[in-house]
């Protein structure tokens, strides 16, 4: 049974809501949908920014497990069997294994008079099957110039665009790029002691860095200038079907023994400390934005609420005066507040997930090193609807109690 | 019924005390109708507000049913105001957003009363005082009249045992404070004890005695024949 006062309360709150000016409701409402939109998105877009750049590594590179070299190995040992053995797993989708090693990039080398500085680049040079990358990782797509590799491809290479100049014009003694390079410029490749010359084929734009500052080679190609003819990869990115378990499968390779010759992680161990860090730190700041947010919409309730009880301090002290318990009148105020409070984060969560979070998926913000996305979890946006109906609710009912407890007959005759 | 002894009300504000009721002994019995009397400033609607528990005295005792006020509580004069008192303010202090049904519905449904039940009684109430076809139009739809009708209706749908009335035609025209009269005489009839401010002797002269104050004190007593 519901008390008589909250009914009272309830029976009082919703005449005053039905018979308030449109315009009033309206803007006050439209207050609340501002405040939820700054409580959900800032941080939402903050955490997004983040959020972007980790899907992106995960879909261009880590994919859902990544299996790499131990930190002390050049590359797997017994790769052919760890590939072999991942393909037997039910929930694996497509694997890419890559070999990779630390190479230096030339150009301008037939140009260069021998006092001029040699033009170059450090880059991770990979060798991997075209097919296998592209079914995993869909860098294809990437391509701004020129085209990808195909299995056939003889000494063509496809670069990063953090390896041109004219991608990064950045001059710093601590990072060079090749200069006057674009499809079909030959370049040379240096791998240890081994010299290649290749033609660029293509050129990825990406925002992981790991694909931007790469330069890609056909795999068997790759496996004649490394000199390594035994299989033995470096890393194997292995996607998963829909719906599978990176963890699951991480620890079912880990119990095959996997991690006495390789690294083994998801696509959430493989990220940096680095970027962990700035996650927790953006969500801090978003915290601190929703916070000043809340205390913003508490201010403007109270404010509405106080101005609303003041000029009704007379109905108030008739209520009073006719028998209505100041509770209920206390109610009908707490309902008020929550009425706009909940309808404004109803109208917010409309807006969020029908209108902003699919536009932001579709159009990410372009942020330099990550496409930006919306990233609000369920979950925490009803916590912050739950805040905000709670700090509505009181900053209804702070006023509405500092009212009613005046003097019955003074608010009657509007006496101070 | 309602007993005042040596009521007493002062106002301060700052350094300045100005005592309105000066030691008022009063009394009513059940179903009688007393029309108090006196110039403006008189202290007429402050002794109204005293012995209707909306305000405190300074001093004295009003005695309630044999309830010494002086003891209640805010909240015990509250629902004793709510199951006990009926009011009728001069400017009919109708809740706007509220509907005449609504407004007259309200106390009865503060009292526990179903809404159907409070809904029913509340337009048989209005149908009675001629305001059947006004039930759904809010206050600001009505005329003054019209106002003061469903104060009054509202002040004794849930039957009190005090009706009290503080100058309920002040703000209307004849014809219709000549209306208002005419359904006090009818619960006068009825039985219902009526405390009522005038400054109007022909209104006055309806009760069964009118009760001058002026200067915070009774200075006469007047018992009429109806």
């Amino acid at each position: 049974m519901i008390p008589l006062n909250v009914r009272i309360g309830f029976f009082l709150a919703l005449r005053a809501l039905r018979r308030a000016s449109p315009w009033t409701t309206s803007l006050i409402i439209f207050v609340m949908i501002l405040t939820f939109l700054n409580l959900v998105v800032v941080s939402g877009i903050l955490v997004g920014l983040l959020q972007g750049a980790i899907d992106q590594t995960r879909v261009k590179f880590t994919s859902d497990v990544i299996v790499s070299a131990l930190n002390d190995k050049a590359y797997i040992e017994n790769s052919p069997n760890l590939i072999a053995l991942i393909e037997t797993l039910p929930e694996v989708e497509a694997i890419t294994p890559r070999y990779r090693e630390g190479g230096i990039l030339e150009a301008n080398y037939k140009t260069r008079k021998e006092t001029d500085k040699a033009n170059t680049a450090t880059a991770q040079l990979v060798g991997i099957d075209p097919f296998k990358e592209n079914t995993v990782t869909g860098i294809a797509n990437d391509i701004v110039e020129g085209a990808f590799l195909v299995p056939g491809d003889y000494d063509q290479v496809v670069l990063g665009h953090y390896l041109l100049k004219q991608y990064i014009p950045i001059e710093s003694p601590a990072f060079s790029t090749l200069e006057n390079v674009g499809i079909g410029t030959k370049i040379r490749m240096k791998v240890g002691d081994v010299t290649r010359e290749v033609t660029v084929k293509g050129i990825i734009r990406s925002k992981v860095d790991e694909i931007a500052l790469r330069a890609f080679m056909v795999d068997s190609q790759f496996r004649s200038m490394i000199g390594r003819n035994d299989g033995n990869v470096t890393e194997i990115s292995i996607k998963l079907k829909d719906g599978a378990d990176p963890v699951a499968v991480r620890d079912a390779l880990v119990r095959s023994g996997v991690d006495t010759y390789a690294k083994v992680q998801t696509y959430e161990d493989a990220q940096p400390q680095f970027l962990k860090d700035i996650i927790a730190t953006f969500n801090m700041l978003g915290n601190v934005f929703s916070s000043l947010g809340l205390i913003v919409a508490t201010i403007t309730i109270f404010i509405v609420i106080f101005i609303n009880a003041l000029t009704r301090r007379k109905f108030i002290g008739i209520l009073k005066g006719i028998g209505i318990d100041g509770r209920a009148i206390e109610y009908s105020y707490v309902f008020q507040s929550v009425f706009y409070a909940s309808l404004g984060a109803v109208v917010g969560l409309g807006l969020v997930y029908g209108i902003l979070v699919p536009f932001f998926a579709a159009h990410p913000i372009d942020f330099p090193f990550s496409d930006g996305i919306l990233v609000a979890p369920i979950d925490k946006t009803l916590f912050r609807v739950g805040l905000l109906v709670v700090s509505t609710l009181v900053a209804g009912f702070i006023p509405a109690w500092m009212i009613i407890r005046k003097n019955t007959l003074d608010s009657i005759l509007g006496r101070n | 019924m309602i007993e005042t002894k040596d009521l007493t009300r002062t106002f301060k504000s700052g350094d300045v005390v100005t005592p309105v009721l000066k030691g008022i002994d009063f009394a009513t019995r059940e179903g009688e109708w007393v029309a108090i009397m006196g110039r403006s400033g008189a202290g007429k609607s402050t002794f109204l507000y005293q012995i209707s528990l909306l305000d405190d005295p300074t001093g004295g005792e009003i005695i309630i049913d044999g309830h010494n006020t002086h003891t209640m509580s805010a909240n015990a004069k509250m629902h004793f105001r709510l199951s006990t008192f009926g009011f009728v303010f001069q400017d009919y202090a109708l809740l706007p957003e509220l509907t005449a049904l609504e407004n007259v519905a309200l106390p009865l449904l503060m009292a526990g009363k179903s809404k159907s039940a409070a809904y029913s009684t509340s337009s048989a109430a209005l149908e009675r005082a001629g305001l059947g076809k006004r039930v759904g139009n809010l206050p600001s739809q009505l005329s003054g009249g019209e106002q003061q009708r469903v104060a009054i209706v509202r002040a004794v749908a849930h039957k009190p045992k005090v009706l009290f009335a503080d100058e309920p035609t002040a703000n209307l025209d004849n014809d219709s404070a000549r209306r208002i009269m005419e359904i006090f005489t009818e619960l006068h009839r009825e039985g219902q004890t009526i405390i009522m401010v005038t400054h109007e002797e022909q209104y006055a002269k309806l009760a069964e005695r009118i009760v001058k104050i002026d200067d915070g004190r009774i200075v006469s007593e007047e018992k009429l024949t109806t």
